[in-house]
């Protein structure tokens, strides 16, 4: 009964445990792509398959595809392996993973006032979000249109300043 | 399709949130502080779709939406000034590093 649920939430996990520990970057971002697509499957059975489409067209399509393309052009080897491997030592886990567990702790602790038993999930589909997205937040998509185009500019300026810097 | 849960999502958003921010305070590289943030945002999104599909309301997806604009948006900057760095002659993409920006 629950074996599919199951199944995409822990690869989720598993996928971005693997991206935190992983001392490779390629591998860091292929486990990346493996976690978005296990998310994107955890969207779908929320009822949402349009927000699942658009995770697997833009997250795990267009912005990782910019991650491996930058990847290749740093041009990473062995070297950077090692400094990787020797940043990621096991005193370095101390301080961080004590945080990040107590932070866990507190919103496991704080979920079951937000949770209900039922917790039934009605699907939406992209007609509804599309009415909502040009009816009561076409301002919103406005803005959004702002900040990729301020996105566009900046990452053309800062380009531009690479290529003429002997 | 069976149904994924609504306590289990909250769940599931808690614990990826949680790796997302573990990985960026241990991580020095910036490409695996920036993979690290996409987690976090995920984790938010995947939240905001969980509580749409379980009230029954829209603006779920919509606040999704804007969050993968944003994300979308913060990648190819952070991207960006990584490759700016690294022309720069940086030798390692180390974050503490990278204090002054003289772009």
């Amino acid at each position: 009964m629950y074996v599919l649920p199951l199944l995409s939430g822990g690869l989720t996990l598993v996928g971005a445990m693997m991206v935190v520990t992983c001392p490779v970057a390629v591998h860091a971002v292929l486990y990346l792509v493996v976690t978005l697509l296990s998310l994107a499957m955890v969207l779908a059975m929320l009822g949402a398959q349009f927000a699942a489409a658009l995770e697997i067209i833009i997250y795990a399509g267009a912005i990782m595809v910019l991650f491996v393309f930058v990847i290749m052009m740093l041009n990473l080897g062995q070297p950077d392996r090692d400094r990787e491997k020797e940043w990621l030592r096991p005193r370095a886990w101390i301080g961080p993973g004590l945080l990040a567990v107590v932070a866990c702790g507190e919103l496991l602790y704080g979920l079951p006032t937000l949770s209900d038993p039922d917790g039934a999930v009605f699907p939406i589909d992209a007609r509804d979000v599309g009415l909502s997205l040009f009816g009561t937040y076409v301002l919103m998509v406005e803005l959004a249109s702002f900040l990729l185009l301020a996105g566009l500019v900046t990452a053309f300026h800062i380009g531009r300043t690479l290529r003429e810097t002997p | 399709m069976t149904a994924f849960p609504f306590n289990a999502a909250l769940l599931l958003a808690a614990m990826l949130f949680s790796i997302g921010l573990a990985g960026v305070l241990v991580r020095r590289n910036l490409v695996f502080m920036l993979m690290s943030l996409d987690i976090m945002l995920n984790a938010a999104g995947l939240v905001f779709v969980a509580a749409g599909a379980r009230w029954q309301d829209a603006s779920g997806q919509v606040m999704f939406l804007m969050i993968l604009a944003l994300a979308a948006s913060e990648t190819a900057v952070g991207l960006a000034i990584i490759l700016c760095l690294h022309a720069h002659g940086r030798p390692s993409l180390d974050a503490d590093t990278g204090n002054l920006l003289r772009g």
